[in-house]
């Protein structure tokens, strides 16, 4: 076990694309970070970087105090879980797992014990002789991770290992990978475009984009209190409404009424002319469900609903509304950036399950002020972001964490050196 | 598919086979016809004779047949295990490595392939000649290997291309050197790849007939396709027909041992199951 810290690693390619910017990052020892961005942001690069499948342009690759940056993957003595799991098709599961034991010249006996030690936690001891051509893709998966945690790294890597599993079997192993990562108490260092596996697994995220790290912190911090319009977009699902919008004193004017400003946030954008008010899907509520305690703490507005969603636990309001060009094209931008294609100006509404609202009619809608984010239309900082209470978040995230392992240690449920204790469990 | 359709396909299918195999039916039946019998107009001998098969491997004719069948086997075995572990190397970097010249190599091997054998051989045996490899064993496995190598290493990249390049890196993390990686992981994906240009670079080393007959002159290095060429009847006023046919047919044996023998081995879709399936 180990920490992995970078500093201001850069990846260039041979024509001078720069795929990873300047990046640095401490992951501390035992911590689970997700490296998370739309396509083509660096993320995998980086992660390659890491286990020294690709070479580091500049900057400095430091693994539990040692400079990697020359050391070739085999001296690293990191595992890693790709994406396509790529096992070895011409051995038997038990030699899949076997396999980096082999390598290091170790006693049958011993790799016996510890293949059937890796293929107990895992649940692949009826399949041991099997090849991998006859397992299904969630057993595969496993496999993959058997391989990973039966000898002694210093950290886990995994490159997008959920992304060929259809959506059932990838929420159970998403909590499998939780589970192992919190009993091993191993770094980890995963790569998802998946923003769910992204909030649901990280002690912390690193959002990238286009090879820049944009935000470093605990899923809570980014969701609440995001850096810029980018992370901000990225992170949610359904993302956030961005609204053009005009300040009036201490009132934000907005396609959907006015908004009123607290003072703190009222002050970091007073002065500014254009701007664009970031709200969450949830922060609305249909006016009629809304209790006569909380009205006041938000606006009220009417808006014609153009589809509505509902989907049992949930409803989504679709509602289109007039923007500026500049901003317009602007969000057409950001939703491209983001991987997604948004057609037209719309904000996607929560409304309870229960709101019996109508497509094509006029409906009044509650928007709750408290929690909006104001963001600068031309560099897309957030004006608003209370870094405080985000650093609170993210510190209560690492308190957990510590804790958890703790606990998970004083249970001896951790593989203190490895995979040597994993049995015991 | 249909029934009717079927059964079109299934007669089509014979028609082809009948087809393919028609001459080497007719060349059976030939070796196996007395010398009175080989201009009779009739496709089946009018008594089956071994007599052919005696005269190659035993009679006048083995002088020149054993030895030409020795020479074949090992100069074509060489040449094919040669051409093969050569090829390995160099489609494994073509397929695997960026170098400046690859589609150099590659086009390169294409151009030698096409290049007609009889506009080389006139230079060659001069050459041979002068340096002291007419009619020796190296003196054929050297122009073997400018035959078999281009079309070695176009099959064998491809199959290594096929190969997901995760696995050798998954090796490498997994504490692998390179060459470990090659040896344990690559070889034996491309094992099918391997048996499949040996067997393509066997014959055509072993149906070569303009440089074995051109680059020696004695049984030390001789041929079999080039020794059928020199057989002759019992007599001037007889043909050697039985006797080639037969030599034909014995030649044709190991061809077809070795295609049923690989044939397990070039076991197809060996890599499913390493990636998402």
């Amino acid at each position: 076990m180990a920490s992995i810290e970078m500093r201001n690693i850069v990846k260039q390619y041979g024509d001078g694309f720069p795929a990873v910017n300047d990046v640095s990052l401490d992951i501390a020892d035992g911590e689970f970070m997700i490296l998370v961005g739309p396509s083509g942001c660096g993320k995998s690069t980086l992660l390659r970087m890491i286990v020294g499948l690709e070479d580091i342009t500049s900057g400095d690759m430091i693994i539990g105090g040692k400079r990697v940056n020359d050391l070739a993957p085999r001296d690293r003595n990191l595992s890693m879980v790709f994406q396509n799991y790529a096992l070895y098709p011409h051995m038997t599961v038990y030699e899949n797992i076997a396999f980096p034991l082999r390598l290091a010249k170790m006693n049958d006996d011993e790799v016996r014990r510890r293949v059937t030690e890796a293929s107990d936690v895992l649940e692949l001891k009826e399949h041991l002789e099997r090849k991998p051509a006859n397992l299904s893709g969630g057993q595969r998966q496993r496999v993959a991770m058997g391989r990973a945690i039966v000898r002694q790294a210093e950290a886990f890597l995994f490159d997008e290992p959920l992304s060929n599993l259809d959506a059932k079997l990838r929420g159970q192993m998403r909590t499998e990978i939780s589970r192992l990562q919190r009993r091993l108490g191993i770094t980890t260092v995963y790569v998802t475009h998946d923003q769910t596996e992204a909030m649901t697994l990280g002690d912390r995220v690193c959002v990238l984009r286009k090879g820049k790290i944009q935000q470093v912190a605990s899923p809570r911090e980014l969701y609440e209190q995001p850096v810029n319009l980018f992370v901000a977009g990225f992170i949610g699902s359904p993302p956030m409404n961005f609204l053009p919008a005009t300040l009036d004193g201490d009132r934000l004017k907005t396609p959907f009424g006015a908004v009123t400003l607290d003072e703190r946030r009222a002050a970091a954008v007073r002065g500014r002319d254009l701007l664009l008010v970031g709200i969450r899907p949830e922060y609305f509520e249909d006016a009629s469900l809304v209790d006569e305690a909380k009205r006041p703490l938000g606006s009220m507005f009417r808006a014609r609903v153009d589809v509505t969603e509902w989907l049992g636990d949930s409803q989504y309001a679709y509602i289109p509304y007039e923007a500026p060009d500049a901003i317009r094209d602007q969000l057409r931008e950001l939703s491209r950036e983001l991987d997604s294609e948004e057609l037209r100006t719309q904000a996607i509404v929560s409304i309870d399950a229960t709101s019996r609202m109508r497509e094509g009619r006029e409906a009044e809608f509650w928007l709750d002020a408290r929690k909006v984010h104001v963001f600068d239309p031309q560099t897309g900082d957030n004006l608003t972001r209370d870094a405080e209470a985000g650093a609170r978040l993210t510190q209560m995230a690492t308190e957990d964490r510590v804790e958890q392992v703790q606990e998970a240690q004083a249970q001896g449920t951790t593989v203190g050196g490895g995979a040597t204790r994993a049995g015991a469990a | 598919m249909s029934r009717r359709e079927k059964n079109l396909w299934i007669v089509a299918g014979i028609a082809i086979v009948l087809y393919a195999l028609f001459p080497i039916a007719w060349i059976v039946s030939l070796s196996l016809k007395a010398p009175a019998d080989i201009s009779n107009g009739q496709f089946l001998p009018t008594s089956a004779t071994f007599e052919n098969y005696t005269t190659i491997l035993t009679g006048s004719a083995s002088g020149l047949f054993l030895p030409a069948l020795r020479n074949s086997f090992g100069i074509c075995l060489i040449a094919t295990f040669i051409s093969c572990v050569l090829a390995m190397f160099a489609a494994y970097a073509i397929a695997r490595l960026d170098f400046p010249g690859k589609r150099l190599i590659l086009s390169t091997a294409l151009a030698v392939a096409i290049f007609p054998v009889i506009s080389i051989v006139t230079p060659l045996f001069n050459l041979w000649r002068q340096i002291g490899l007419y009619d020796t064993w190296p003196g054929l496995i050297i122009p073997y290997l400018s035959l078999t190598l281009p079309i070695s290493i176009w099959t064998m990249s491809a199959f290594f291309r096929e190969i997901p390049w995760e696995m050798e890196q998954a090796a490498q993390v997994d504490g692998a050197t390179t060459w470990q990686a090659f040896r344990k992981v690559i070889v034996p994906l491309a094992a099918p790849g391997v048996f499949t240009t040996a067997i393509i670079a066997f014959f055509i080393a072993w149906n070569d007939f303009a440089y074995g007959i051109s680059l020696t002159s004695t049984e030390a290095s001789r041929p079999v396709p080039a020794a059928l060429g020199l057989f002759s009847g019992a007599s001037q006023f007889e043909d050697p027909t039985g006797a080639i046919a037969a030599a034909a047919v014995v030649v044709t044996i190991p061809v077809v041992v070795l295609v049923l023998l690989f044939q397990r081995r070039i076991v197809a879709g060996l890599t499913n199951g390493a990636v998402k399936g």
